[in-house]
């Protein structure tokens, strides 16, 4: 009976991995994929060209041969929300690991080291999440040209602090785990321990965080873009076709709703994806 | 192998350690009891040099190397190949996301060493199968995340180990596989031992002389089986008293 037991132990710890991520989480990937794999196709799947005019038919409701609809200058909605989404998701994509980078980081450093040198990174970081992160962006945004590169970086810029402040806190927990005065007793030199030991450790937070905020950068990008200081036409974007159909909204409603709708669904699964995370790899329920 | 002369470690004002005299020849016992709180495992840490944040005064040789004078260099140099450190929670001094093997390797490398073939032998001599180097920390139990750690120990060809509770956190058939194992090494490959603990029942069968501490202070000290026959200090006797 005990045999059994003991046999049977790691194969029931590792299974309870996927069966804990649950269906919320499992619900939120899918989708994801979905979305991902209609912008990724956008030049197969979108019914007409992407620079298509046709002022003959602009704002179109929708209909069998344009199903989102057409917007003011003839331009099928369903394939600027198709392409759009590239642009969107790009966005989020850049941002997310460029602030990753840089905020785990410093993050980690500053949580193993302790001491002086956490002190200056995490006053640095202080000063970057004093200013509010619309306010920075739009001012970077302006002081940058307008467009898709500047939109990510000026998101990055207000971004990366909470990934600094997130990873150093979980750092300073993992370095003073047993594992980690194992590696100093055995003589590993501090840079080592933290790429070794700290860092792999301190990631699954850092990675559910992503997931959540993914949803947030499609947002603000969409805010900056609806501002007209992210991505400049004829670039489709979310934001900027939801910028450019608020006016119509009372009459043609199509216009806004469907980049709208597009932002929405996306932010929800990343949204529900993190939330699953961070369920599926909560500690408590790994280790029982 | 280890010799400490006037050992001070304060952090602030607060004298948390306070050794006189600690000797650990090749091949011999020395167990430092005392309960939780009276600065065993701070007298351990300060021989490898990793008080953090502490002030420690005195004269500390260890394999040689004089600990509070030596550079941070020299002194990982000695931890792990010369000098290895057996820690209370076995599994917890295993990072989590690194199969055995590959920490093995990669400690065996840092030190300059390295050939599966050293892991494999470290691995049997304690006993284990050498299979256990492919698995992960959660997968295997407490006793045999103690025994790789001894194992860990002898392929980096230490010659003193310094024994932090290592038997505390297993379970009583377990401890007595642990022991067996250290006290096997001992005789066979002269391996130093410096052993603390609060379980004096472990310690009157493994260690040849005690310290007995109580307050960061050492109240007593000498052969084990002096000390534990007849104790002279009421603190020994009452440690003594709370065996079952």
């Amino acid at each position: 009976m005990t045999e059994t037991r003991v046999a049977e132990e790691p194969v029931r710890l590792r299974r309870t991995l996927p069966k804990v991520t649950d269906r919320f989480a499992a619900a939120g990937a899918v989708l994801i994929v979905v979305i991902l794999l209609a912008t990724i196709l956008a030049p197969w799947l979108a019914p007409y060209p992407v620079d298509r005019l046709d002022l003959v038919h602009t704002l179109l409701p929708p209909s069998g041969a344009h199903w989102f609809g057409t917007d003011k200058v003839g331009r099928d909605v369903l394939t600027q929300v198709l392409y759009g989404g590239r642009t969107s998701l790009t966005i989020a994509v850049a941002v997310l690991a460029m602030s990753a980078a840089v905020g785990v980081t410093l993050g980690v450093v500053a949580g193993y080291a302790g001491g002086w040198l956490r002190d200056v990174i995490m006053r640095v970081t202080d000063v970057f999440l004093a200013f509010p992160a619309l306010l920075l962006s739009l001012a970077l945004a302006v002081v940058l040209e307008p467009s898709v590169t500047t939109a990510i970086v000026a998101i990055a810029v207000t971004w990366w602090p909470w990934y600094a402040r997130l990873a150093a806190s979980v750092a300073a927990s993992i370095s003073t785990r047993s594992y980690v005065d194992a590696a100093r007793c055995l003589g590993v030199p501090a840079p080592m321990i933290i790429l070794r030991h700290v860092l792999p450790n301190s990631l699954t937070p850092v990675l559910v965080q992503i997931s959540l905020d993914a949803g947030g950068v499609i947002l603000t990008a969409a805010a900056l873009s609806y501002l007209g200081l992210g991505a400049q036409e004829p670039t489709a974007e979310w934001g900027l076709m939801v910028e450019q159909g608020q006016t119509l909204f009372t009459t043609n409603w199509w216009v806004v709703t469907f980049p709208g709708l597009a932002i929405l669904v996306t932010a929800f699964a990343f949204n529900v994806l993190g939330e699953g995370l961070r369920n599926a790899l909560d500690p408590r329920r790994v280790v029982k | 192998m280890i010799e400490v002369r006037d050992l001070q470690v304060r952090y602030g004002e607060r004298l948390v350690a306070a050794v006189p005299e600690l000797d650990v020849r090749e091949g011999e016992c020395v167990a430092i009891v005392g309960e939780s709180g009276s600065g065993k495992s701070t007298t351990l840490l300060s021989l490898l040099g990793l008080t953090e944040g502490a002030h420690v005064s005195g004269n500390i040789r260890v394999c040689g190397v004089d600990v509070l004078q030596a550079p941070e260099r020299r002194l990982r140099e000695i931890r792990g190949a010369r000098v290895a450190l057996v820690m209370q929670s076995p599994q917890a001094a295993l990072s989590p996301t690194t199969r055995l093997g590959t920490l093995m390797r990669r400690a065996l490398k840092l030190h300059g060493l390295g050939a599966d073939r050293v892991m494999v032998e470290a691995v049997e001599a304690v006993m284990l199968d050498p299979g256990i180097l492919r698995r992960y920390p959660h997968e295997i139990s407490g006793g045999q995340a103690q025994r790789f750690a001894i194992a860990l120990a002898i392929a980096l060809g230490a010659e003193v180990i310094l024994a932090d509770e290592p038997t505390s956190a297993l379970d009583v058939t377990v401890q007595a596989e642990v022991v067996g194992v250290l006290r096997r090494l001992r005789e066979e490959r002269g391996l130093a031992l410096l052993l603390v603990s609060h379980d004096l029942a472990l310690v009157s069968t493994i260690a040849d002389r005690v310290l007995v501490m109580k307050d960061g202070a050492v109240v007593e000290s000498g052969p084990a089986a002096e000390v534990l026959a007849a104790p002279s200090h009421p603190y020994t006797r009452e440690l003594l008293e709370a065996l079952p």
